[in-house]
């Protein structure tokens, strides 16, 4: 696998206010890899060291092999940035932005199929202070791919966008990774970070507190099931005997089993064998929201 | 160069779409020109027995002072305001993320202000010989020097007060403040021999003074000083080189 990004000991801090203490990881071409975290938590900064935005006080980046601090505009070329807390000129027409953006990068992508994509060809002629918010985002995601970046960065780039283009805009990006290009996505959205990326790094007051799959993530932090079913039966404790069950609860008719990895196929054929059939059996399979309360002690969305 | 092209070109089109800035920077030194040359007419005069606007008529020599105006009002309210705000609003960090450039940021700014200055410059000639019979340019080619030079001394002026003033309200009342004081005393408004001796003096310390000096001396035929050349050439390499230095992209 080709490293794409390297990070080495990243130290950045703010006067007496550390922003990031000694970040590593390294990121694979052609994966959609995320940064997760509460905010403030030091992605924001993390991702702007490593678009020459700002220069670390310690560690090493490598960007497509590139030095950020020394090879900044030749690295800028060949990646391309969704920025938190940045803008257009107020009366800059929404064409003009992808058509100057475009003009910087020989053999750019066409912008006009590129404005159909994002859904603000019917804006083309507005001036980027009349785009509502989610039109803006948008905008300032095409002109981040309008360049055909090798890597693309995107700094919380669903802020701001309702729940259907949320959901257009990860089938956008997964489309993007499948055409080559590798993207390095900073969100505090558990279910962002859960569909889209492939790999992901939690972060958590400057600091890399986890480094998994989504799917890694919640079996080693979250790995507990939780099956659910009524039952009269007096006698349940064999329940306990079964493999991967770790523990059973009941109030009143309901029952409650915990177990960990296959324990739902085991628990029902065991249900099955005893002749308990109830049609209410439900499975709660635990969320990265779970792993990342396990792995932080807080919720990321507050 | 191709990114400076564009970048210029989208700024002279951002720029006509603001009427605020529109007015402010070519109306008010036309309107103002038309007051003065209404009220002081074209008669060279004398005060006391002291030569007054240089010895010419007052439209003669108000003629290029104006055009120097225009580029003050580019170079201290307009360009400042412009980049101020890019800053406030995170569009030059975003500029600075694709691979624009510092110097194409800034020679935008410059092109613009040139630009600018050509089209007051020449609304103010056709208005000044149509309205008043003005005369034309006594050294054509003289003033083209002295005009790239006046016109790059305010654009570099403006991208340092741009550099140096962090928000956009401090660059507004920064250069509005500088471009009145400047209009007051530097020979735009009453001429220099009226003045006072301390109105003379805080004058002298204006760049304005000196490109106006170096735009009337071609138009009117008084030759080569090479003095006042110098003063803004070297105001215009001191601003380039402070800006390089203090510039802030966020």
């Amino acid at each position: 696998m080709e490293q794409v990004i390297t990070v080495e000991h990243l130290r950045k801090t703010y006067r007496s206010v550390v922003a990031v203490d000694d970040v590593s990881f390294e990121v694979q071409r052609n994966e959609i890899f995320g940064l997760l975290g509460p905010n403030g938590a030091g992605k924001t900064t993390t991702v702007e060291c490593l678009q020459a935005l700002r220069g670390p006080d310690s560690g090493r980046i490598r960007v497509l092999g590139l030095d950020p601090m020394t090879e900044a505009q030749e690295m800028r070329a060949r990646i391309g940035s969704q920025l938190q807390e940045s803008a257009l000129p107020d009366r800059m027409k929404v064409w003009e932005a992808l058509d100057l953006f475009a003009s910087l990068t020989p053999g750019a992508t066409d912008w006009e199929s590129l404005m159909e994509e994002w859904g603000i060809a019917d804006k083309r002629n507005a001036v980027f202070s009349s785009l509502s918010g989610g039109q803006r985002q948008r905008l300032l995601i095409a002109l981040a791919l309008v360049g055909e970046p090798e890597v693309v960065f995107l700094d919380e780039m669903t802020a701001g966008l309702d729940p259907a283009a949320r959901r257009a805009a990860w089938d956008l990006i997964r489309a993007i990774r499948d055409h080559g290009t590798t993207v390095l996505l900073v969100t505090h959205f558990m279910d962002e970070a859960e569909h889209l990326c492939d790999r992901l790094a939690v972060v958590d007051r400057g600091r890399i507190v986890a480094l998994d799959s989504p799917q890694g993530l919640i079996e080693e932090h979250a790995g507990t099931i939780r099956l659910t079913f009524s039952s009269d039966d007096r006698d349940l404790s064999w329940i306990e005997a079964v493999p991967h069950v770790s523990s059973l609860h009941r109030r009143g008719p309901k029952v409650e089993v915990e177990g960990i990895g296959p324990v739902l196929v085991h628990v029902a054929a065991a249900l099955a064998n005893h002749d308990i059939i109830p049609n209410d059996l439900r499975v709660e399979q635990p969320t990265l929201e779970d792993a990342f309360l396990a792995i932080t002690g807080r919720r990321a969305e507050e | 160069m191709r990114t400076l092209a564009k970048l210029s070109w989208v700024e002279l089109k951002l720029f006509a779409r603001d009427p605020m800035t529109v007015i402010f920077s070519l109306a008010f030194p036309v309107i103002t020109f038309f007051v003065l040359s209404g009220v002081f007419g074209n008669e060279p005069e004398t005060d006391n027995g002291d030569i007054v606007w240089r010895g010419v008529g007052p439209t003669d020599y108000y003629v290029p002072a104006y055009i120097g105006l225009v580029m003050a009002s580019i170079g201290l309210i307009a360009v400042p305001l412009h980049l101020a705000a890019y800053r406030e609003q995170g569009v030059l960090r975003r500029l600075r993320a694709s691979s624009i450039s510092l110097w194409a940021v800034l020679g935008s700014q410059v092109v613009f202000a040139v630009v600018m200055a050509t089209i007051g410059g020449i609304l103010i000639t056709i208005l000044g010989t149509l309205a008043y019979g003005t005369q034309l340019p006594d050294a054509p080619g003289q003033l083209v020097v002295a005009f790239a030079l006046s016109a790059s001394c305010f654009a570099a002026i403006g991208i340092l007060l741009g550099s140096v003033l962090p928000t956009t309200r401090a660059a507004q009342g920064g250069g509005l403040i500088l471009f009145f004081v400047m209009y007051l005393i530097s020979g735009t408004g009453p001429p220099r021999e009226v003045m006072t001796g301390a109105m003379q003096f805080l004058g002298d310390l204006t760049p304005l003074r000196y490109v106006i000096f170096i735009l009337q001396d071609p138009w009117l035929g008084f030759g080569w000083d090479w003095t006042t050349y110098l003063i803004v050439a070297v105001t215009t390499v001191v601003s380039a080189v402070l800006s390089l230095r203090l510039f802030q992209w966020e």
